[in-house]
């Protein structure tokens, strides 16, 4: 049945995303919460926690604060943590018992603002999806905010990155990689979001003549530099030795022409043929794919587990919902490149090769992370 | 950030000297921030002493994400299943039924049937009025031979009554019903290591003739079960009280609690209780004392005036050691605790009286994200325990968590040994403290 698994992870959840989407901003973070998510996200989805500091907390939620809706306590606790440590901006989430509270973020969020004069966001998160909906809605909650102003654009062809945590990218080099290939391809950087870029980087977000979104978490902050500047982006993740050139190509004629592009999800998964399946975020995924085709001519279909755009996946590819689907998949496939807390049910005469993801596996590969970007796939398919 | 006065941070709220701290709450509650330091064990670590046993949690996705992480860190996968909560299942009455059905799912599809499963609920089930009872009833019909516990995962609940923590110590024993005594045997309650074999409480029972039982030992589930039919239950830890009243009450059978304890008075009278229960005449602790003085005296000729700091995840008594401590000349300078048990107000006063300057310190406190890692340089120092290791930024320490399986005049002995042992040796800090659940295997 659906929402169950004998063996397999689970994705880090919503409020982890946040908290890793706006960790290297300067602002605060407070997950209305008892304790466990603070201590789940810094042990297992956050690699940083122990060397860069970082206002991240909860607001130790108890069950008479929950029940008697006492609201007051987490405005007033949040207001004197501010007033200490003066953060760029706040953001409030919730776990599930403020859900089931029905405590109203946003209104929390605008009392705070009001007592601080710190601009304070109030995000939808509940503890039951995945951290691609917290960080997408932490990221658009930020860039709405503080980019505002139209800035010039140089002639020099520039970028932002969109998109960019640990949890999608761990700390194996990868942004570092993808920063290195941008410059490589002849686009200067803006930003990067939202790993290694200040938030006054981030501010001149709307001098970028094109966005790179290279996790689906960065789509809707693209879409809304778009709406706001006209800037148009392309999602994909330059991996591989061939599809890094198509990535830029793509890049250089949307900087031109002002059109959004998906190179990530221009292949075609459709037919019986088996192929490599390779479960996870789409726009990472949908890139690999597409890496693994050009460089090697092995067909492959992207297997996605999480919250995606339909427009993020090629015909053929396939959300799985739940460990069955992911088993039966496999069972299909001539191979599969996955997190290995995957490998379980992977049928043991398929292929398997291992790639760890952060937002699944945690900590527990990080040793084994592997930087695909810009270079030969590692794999013999 | 935070604002510099006189050279230093300003720290108010987060630390205060000890002559001005209030018991046991020194602090006012507000935003918390989790140190990285891992080593205390959590619920999952906990369940999974039950030999022969898997581990199901019904959550939702950001609390199941702890516990799955823990059960695959300590290559525990195999013992550990899920069934995710999502908004609806919270609305439209079907939280029992996924639970159940997907509970039997997952029996169904495991290479072995487990001898019992633990099934763990969490704060959003207790508050949208879960029947636990109902879901347990249904799956003991399916199943019968195998053992369910009910277990929670609610730390919303926990100044409401039991802690998680407290609660998992006492539902490990859930299982055990009244029966026939095993006559001349004692169990050792609520422990998550074993106790030190040369320790004055295994001694005495050896001494007795009775046998001690121990969930840390044991290797199977027989030997697990084995345990409800023992005479007498001890327990020394504050969180495995509960554990042992509610066995008392529900089997009949004497409950010792008897303290873990730096004060040579109440481990004495702790022992005499134990000698009074087992049916033989208290020993004559002299030597015991004289061992435990003579390592002590030893271990400060080593660390000198270095000066000493230590935390709550060290031991439940780190009030009590750093009475001890000071009492022996050691220079300890600072006690990283967040709110105090009463049972250590004895030993608050004579800390007191004795280091009126000795700074207790929050580790919660919001401001504590800016003060780990020797940020706050005041030289070397010795730690005990891994968050004092953390924030003093020390390469010396003492890792251990809850006492460290060090009990009585042999505990003292041994723990100022390892304390000589961590002034001699350094330690890679930030790798060791990061691993979770000190002893439990790990993957990292």
């Amino acid at each position: 049945m659906k929402q169950t698994a004998r063996i397999i992870s689970i994705h880090a959840a919503d409020t982890s995303g946040v908290c890793s989407m706006l960790y290297e901003l300067g602002g605060m973070v407070v997950v209305h919460d008892a304790s466990g998510c603070n201590s789940t996200y810094s042990t297992h989805d956050e690699p940083r926690w122990y060397r860069q500091d970082s206002m991240i907390y909860i607001s130790a939620l108890t069950e008479a604060d929950a029940v008697l809706g006492n609201d007051e306590k987490l405005i007033a606790d949040v207001t004197s943590a501010a007033r200490d440590l003066s953060p760029r901006f706040i953001a409030i989430c919730g776990a599930p018992v403020p859900l089931l509270a029905g405590t109203d973020f946003p209104a929390i969020a605008a009392e705070i603002e009001a007592r601080t004069g710190i601009p304070c966001f109030g995000l939808h998160t509940s503890g039951m999806h995945s951290y691609l909906t917290g960080a997408s809605e932490a990221l658009e909650a930020v860039v709405s905010h503080f980019c505002t102003d139209s800035l010039l654009r140089t002639e020099k062809p520039t970028a932002n990155i969109i998109g960019a945590t640990p949890l999608d990218f761990s700390i194996s080099g990868a942004t570092d990689s993808i920063r290195a290939w941008l410059a490589k391809a002849g686009f200067e950087l803006v930003s990067c979001m939202a790993v290694g870029s200040s938030l006054d980087d981030i501010r001149r977000a709307s001098s970028a003549h094109v966005n790179l979104v290279v996790s689906s978490c960065g789509l809707a902050t693209a879409e809304l530099l778009r709406q706001r500047f006209g800037t148009p982006w392309v999602a994909g993740v330059p991996v591989g030795e061939r599809f890094p050139a198509v990535l830029a190509e793509a890049l250089s004629d949307a900087a031109e022409s002002g059109k959004c592009a998906l190179p990530c999800a221009e292949r075609d998964a459709t037919g019986s043929a088996k192929r490599i399946v390779i479960p996870g975020e789409s726009i990472f995924s949908g890139s690999l794919a597409r890496a693994v085709e050009l460089d090697t001519g092995v067909p492959c279909r992207v297997l996605c587990p999480l919250e995606a755009e339909d427009r993020l996946l090629a015909p053929g590819d396939q959300r799985i919902f739940d460990e069955d689907a992911a088993a039966a998949a496999f069972a299909g496939a001539s191979g599969v490149i996955a997190d290995p807390m995957y490998a379980p049910v992977c049928p043991p005469d398929v292929p398997f090769r291992r790639l760890p993801h952060e937002a699944f596996s945690g900590r527990c590969y990080r040793k084994e992370s592997l930087n695909l970007i810009d270079r030969p796939l590692p794999w013999r398919l | 950030m935070l604002k510099r006065l006189n050279g230093q941070d300003d720290m108010t709220g987060a630390e205060i000297p000890i002559r001005d701290a209030a018991f046991p709450a020194p602090f006012v509650s507000g935003l918390e921030y989790n140190a990285p330091a891992r080593g205390p064990w959590n619920i999952v670590h906990t369940g999974m002493l039950i030999p022969e046993s898997h581990q199901v949690f019904a959550c939702a996705q950001g609390c199941l994400r702890g516990v799955i992480l823990t059960a695959a860190e300590m290559l525990e996968m195999g013992r550990m299943s899920w069934i995710s909560v999502d908004r609806n299942d919270l609305f439209d009455g079907s939280l029992e039924r996924n639970i159940v059905d997907g509970t039997a799912e997952i029996i169904r599809k495991l290479p072995k049937k487990p001898r019992a499963l633990l099934l763990f609920i969490s704060c959003v089930h207790l508050f949208a009025g879960c029947d636990f009872e109902f879901m347990l009833g249904e799956l003991r019909a399916m199943f019968p031979d195998i053992d369910f516990i009910d277990c929670y995962m609610n730390p919303t609940m926990r100044k409401s009554g039991l802690t998680p923590d407290q609660l998992m110590r006492r539902q490990l024993y859930a299982l055990f019903a009244p029966c026939p005594a095993d006559p001349k045997t004692v169990n050792l309650i609520g422990n998550d290591r074993p106790t030190d074999g040369t320790s004055e409480l295994a001694q005495l029972v050896k001494l007795a003739g009775w046998e001690l039982r121990d969930i840390t030992l044991c290797r199977n589930y027989e030997e697990y079960m084995r345990m409800a039919k023992s005479t007498l239950e001890i327990t020394y830890l504050p969180t495995a009280k509960a554990s042992g009243d509610a066995l008392e009450k529900r089997l009949g059978r004497k409950h010792l609690y008897l303290p873990l304890s730096y004060d040579f008075d109440e481990i004495e009278r702790n022992l005499a209780s134990l000698a009074d229960a087992l049916g033989i005449a208290a020993p004559d602790w002299s030597e015991a004392k004289r061992n435990a003085l003579r390592a002590l005296d030893r271990a400060k000729e080593i660390v000198g005036d270095t000066p000493v700091e230590i935390d709550y995840t060290a031991t439940p008594r780190h009030i009590g050691l750093a009475a001890l401590l000071a009492e022996h000349g050691f220079h300890v300078t600072r006690v990283y605790t967040d709110a105090m048990i009463e049972e250590e107000r004895p030993a608050f006063e004579r800390l007191r009286a004795l280091a009126p300057d000795l700074l207790l310190t929050a580790t919660v406190h919001a401001k504590m994200r800016f003060a780990g890692k020797g940020v706050h340089e005041r030289g070397d120092v010795l730690a005990i325990g891994q968050k004092a290791a953390y924030f003093s930024g020390t390469k010396h320490f003492v890792n251990i968590v809850s006492g460290g399986g060090m009990y009585g005049f042999d505990g003292i002995a041994r723990l100022a040994d390892r304390m000589v042992e961590a002034a001699t040796h350094e330690q890679d800090t930030e790798t060791v403290i990061q691993y979770k659940g000190l002893g439990c295997r790990s993957c990292l």
